[in-house]
């Protein structure tokens, strides 16, 4: 091969670069065998106590929920998890019509008329659509209620503040948004308006109104939602709302310590000249059949460079094809019944706990899943001792609101078992009684 | 080899909504196991679904069945070469798969406590250092998502530094004409103004040209390097005194890091901020489109900004730290695509040391490739290509054949096309990059295809124009796709 390109040694390829440059010190360890470089990853996962190793009721936008096997039967595929971005639709057929029907998923569950191929996350999506909203009015300042989560938030900031965008932070009380706060907040210079649902509380908003107060000033109305709860709420498109986002990796996905997991955006088909990231509709090939191919690339950043919708390239398509597999599974029917088993468990436990003394349901707005528990004293304390009856308790809210010091966010799952509810009120009951020792 | 090689798709395939209308029904899932009412009793009326959505639940069988025939339906890595210029397809390890599903990496949830997730914290920690090492960079953030937005993360870094410089008429940013489109989308997202700079004919930067624009208005220049031509920046030593006596950053955009991961340092060349392309060069897989992973590397006078969490070690422990005053804030939730961050550690751990092999042998089969193309089609450039190169069709041996006709019929042949039509300053561009991972029989295997092309369309312009002839379906009418958008199935109206 060098004989081929007039070459004496490999090394000369690199002429061009100035000899100064060349072969610096790169401190690598030496290579490994794949039976040594799976010794050392079984080392670092064996360094971790996933959920798994626990009793667990943490949730906080990362839900653990059962996963079929036909998931990652799926994904675990050639043909979709070394295929490329499909711009050339003649020879990517299957991933091109999957990504339809995630499309046509997300927009049934969010009562939407168009959603896109798949955005990072829930967080970055939720900044999305705020953007949008910003293009959409030509305004420059936002709202955001203090009841979405807190990493979305965080990252709507970080997005606006490059963009010159103000962030108004919404009230929330009792655990969700404070439809008071929002009529005084919001003006005609409000692009946007965002709400989650549930929040991150786990309490249910009422969504009509808030989407009515967002329209009153001619803002967008925006709502970011849990996907398997859209299978049994009213869905942000019946509400009233312009763009649903969220985090998809309920449908399907492990935690993985946080990503990957998959953002998703609906809109109303008025919008849709305005979505960010790629959208996948159907033709026809030259013989008429029916086919599918990447379109409205117009809004892109390979086609308009900096006038584009969103830098955006690569997204988190095989993560998408992941929910879709789970979602064609478990179809509607089966999210809803595995929302109705989590739902169920989750008030028999806050029923139970709210009886002990010195606890209780922080919030009395409705809740599916996941639930604020106030606790005797200091939460993070509370937590930290529940561990050592091998129960991870839930989120202490105390580092994210001052005002909640004494407050858990406690989910329950398909993945909690009737078991580890009665393990759970026990210990609690043990800790808030025994301060001193807690063992199981 | 034989050409003859069938690409073998498979025909038509319904959508899942043709396969099932069950909307209520579905699989078996597990009893609640606690005395509780039903959801209907727990929530009021007004808060619950009127209608089911319509997603249909599918019988295993005949999901299992529809998976299987949309596989059929696409080009993959495993079926044949990928030489998509600019994109970096090489082959993905499958044990890379297996370790980052490992339980201990995949059932561990963002919010344990540090202390439960001290491999995971070690695994990030150590994967910081090796690509700190390999770029020249005092420190790394892991999280952002993909290229573009580490592109995104690394310019309001820049603007960051400029502010606590006091420098805030610093708004605009100069990319070169030839430069990836997610460049300039990412400076507007960031509000900061694109001058497009002119490149020279082999897409290297027209250093009169870039000096004259060099003023105190400029924010960073991005810059990626190899250029989208394939070709070295000869003058990026003389760049980058010139950016940075003008008070400006410049910026490295990594797409093309696997001509010289190893080999070079875009720290030792004067970049201030670059970021890589964990799905290119480190070869965790596309998947479609993604996930990706776009890690961010700073010099050491912009880590103050470096978005939060970190991870960093004290008195043995592995901690994430959130107190950093003068961070930009969070980019996406949690600490990044953690699953892909595994597969890029594993990747760099089983090369360790021999790393530097990667870039070489990359780069010796672009060369090859492109002594064997290059009878069939004129290169846009006559300087020596790196890891890529881009040829055209004008010019060539058929008068008439264009980049989307060769690009088409190498489908049915079995062979995914090249990039087509990109860097947009070359006419009828078609970029190769063939990667270190093909072997020298897949490499002529390519180059005879593309010779069995240009005879075919020398012989018959038209057959190879209606190409493909062998792929599941036929050229797709991308025009009516965009006039009339069809973005969704809707059921029958019942």
């Amino acid at each position: 091969m060098l004989d081929a390109v007039g070459a004496s040694r490999i090394e000369d390829l690199f002429s061009s670069v100035p000899a100064q440059l060349l072969d610096p010190r790169l401190d690598l360890p030496p290579a490994l065998s794949e039976q040594e470089l799976v010794a050392d990853l079984e080392r670092l996962a064996a360094r971790n106590r996933p959920l798994s190793a626990w009793e667990s009721f943490l949730g906080a936008g990362v839900y653990r929920r059962f996963i079929p096997a036909i998931v990652k039967g799926t994904i675990s595929r050639p043909e979709f998890y070394t295929a490329y971005t499909p711009y050339q639709a003649e020879a990517s057929q299957g991933t091109l019509q999957t990504i339809f029907e995630f499309q046509t998923m997300i927009c049934a569950l969010t009562g939407m008329d168009v959603a896109n191929a798949s955005l990072y996350d829930g967080a970055t999506a939720a900044a999305e659509a705020l953007m949008l909203a910003v293009t959409h009015t030509g305004r420059k300042r936002v709202a955001v209620s203090a009841a979405i989560h807190p990493e979305s938030l965080r990252v709507i900031e970080t997005y606006a503040q490059g963009r010159g965008v103000a962030v108004d932070v919404i009230a929330q009380a009792n655990g969700v948004t404070q439809l008071s706060a929002v009529r005084d907040a919001l003006t005609a210079e409000h692009a946007g308006l965002i709400v989650a649902q549930p929040t991150f509380f786990g309490s249910l908003e009422e969504l009509a109104p808030l989407a009515d107060a967002a329209h009153a000033v001619g803002a967008l109305a925006i709502a970011s939602v849990d996907p398997i709860a859209c299978t049994v709420l009213v869905p942000p498109g019946e509400a009233g709302f312009d763009v649903a986002v969220g985090d998809g990796q309920p449908l399907g996905l492990p935690a993985s310590y946080g990503g990957p997991h998959v953002g998703f955006m609906a809109v109303r088909d008025a919008l849709v000249r305005r979505l960010p990231g790629r959208l996948v509709g159907i033709t026809v090939d030259k013989r008429g059949r029916r086919a599918y191919t990447l379109t409205l690339q117009a809004r892109e950043q390979h086609i308009r460079r900096e006038k584009a919708t969103s830098n955006i390239c690569t997204n988190h398509a095989l993560m998408a094809l992941a929910a879709t597999i789970y979602m064609a599974k478990m179809g509607a029917g089966g999210m809803r019944a595995i929302a109705e088993v989590s739902a169920q468990r989750a008030h028999v436990l806050a029923a139970r706990l709210a009886a002990l003394p010195g606890f209780s349901v922080a919030f009395d707005t409705p809740f599916l899943w996941e639930f604020t528990l106030r606790v005797p004293g200091d939460a993070a304390e509370m937590a930290r001792r529940m561990r050592d009856g091998g129960i991870v308790a839930g989120l202490p809210l105390g580092d994210r609101d001052p005002a909640l010091r004494d407050a858990l966010l406690v989910c329950c799952t398909e993945m909690t078992p009737p078991a580890a509810i009665d393990h759970y009120v026990d210990t609690a009951r043990r800790v808030a009684e025994k301060p001193q020792e807690v063992r199981a | 080899m034989s050409m003859a090689r069938q690409a073998a798709w498979a025909g038509e395939e319904p959508l899942v909504f043709e396969l099932s209308t069950d909307y209520t029904g579905g699989p078996r899932t597990v009893a609640a196991g606690v005395d509780a009412p039903p959801l209907s009793s727990l929530l009021p009326a007004s808060a619950l679904r009127s209608t089911a959505a319509t997603v249909p639940a599918v019988p295993e069988p005949v999901l299992a069945r529809h998976v299987g025939r949309l596989a059929r339906r696409n080009h993959h890595l495993h079926h044949g070469i990928y030489p998509l210029g600019s994109c970096t397809m090489k082959y993905n390890p499958v044990v890379d798969e297996h370790l980052a599903a490992l339980d201990g990496f995949a059932s561990l949830h963002p919010y344990q406590d540090d202390e439960d997730a001290q491999g995971a914290l070690e695994l990030m920690w150590e994967l910081e250092r090796m690509l700190c090492g390999v770029t020249g960079m005092a420190r790394m953030s892991l999280q952002p998502a993909a290229g573009a937005h580490g592109e995104w993360t690394g310019l309001r870094m820049i603007q960051a530094y400029h502010a606590a410089h006091g420098d805030l008429q610093r708004t605009r940013v100069l990319v070169p004409d030839s430069a990836h489109g997610t460049n300039p989308a990412s400076a507007a997202l960031s509000g900061l103004e694109v001058v497009t700079v002119k490149s020279n004919h082999d897409g290297t930067v027209d250093v009169e040209d870039f000096r004259a624009h060099l003023d105190s208005s400029v924010a960073a220049i991005m810059l990626t390097n190899p250029n989208t031509l394939g070709v070295f920046e000869k003058d990026i030593l003389e760049i980058a005194r010139a950016a940075h006596s003008a008070g400006a950053l410049l910026y490295y955009d990594g797409a093309n890091l696997n001509a010289l991961v190893g080999v070079a340092r875009p720290g030792d060349m004067g970049f201030d901020v670059v970021h890589l392309n964990l799905h290119k060069t480190f070869s965790t897989p596309h998947g479609g489109g993604g996930p990706g992973s776009g890690p961010v590397g700073v010099a050491a006078s912009l880590v103050d900004f470096l978005p939060v969490p970190t991870v960093e070690k004290r008195e043995g422990q592995f901690v994430l730290d959130h107190e950093r005053p003068r961070s930009i804030g969070k980019v996406r939730s949690y600490y990044g695509n953690f699953g892909m961050l595994v597969r890029a550690y594993a990747y760099i751990r089983a090369y360790g040391d021999t790393l530097p092999q990667v870039a070489r042998d990359a780069v010796l089969n672009a060369r090859y490739l492109q002594a064997r193309l290059a009878p069939l089609f004129p290169m846009a450039v006559d300087t020596p290509c790196l890891h890529e190169f881009v040829a055209t069709t004008v010019g060539g041996q058929v008068e008439g054949l264009r980049a989307m006709d060769v690009a088409k019929r190498l489908i049915d042949y079995g062979v995914y096309p090249p990039t087509v039509y990109f860097p947009t300053t070359v006419h009828e561009a078609l970029m190769f990059e063939p990667t270190e991972t093909e072997s020298k029989q897949t490499l002529d295997f390519l180059a005879d295809v593309c010779a069995a092309i240009v005879a075919e369309a020398s012989e018959d312009l038209a057959f190879v124009q209606a190409a493909p002839h062998n792929a599941p379906v036929e050229r797709v009418d991308e025009v009516l796709a965009a006039r009339k958008p069809h973005l969704r199935w809707r059921p029958e109206p019942s």
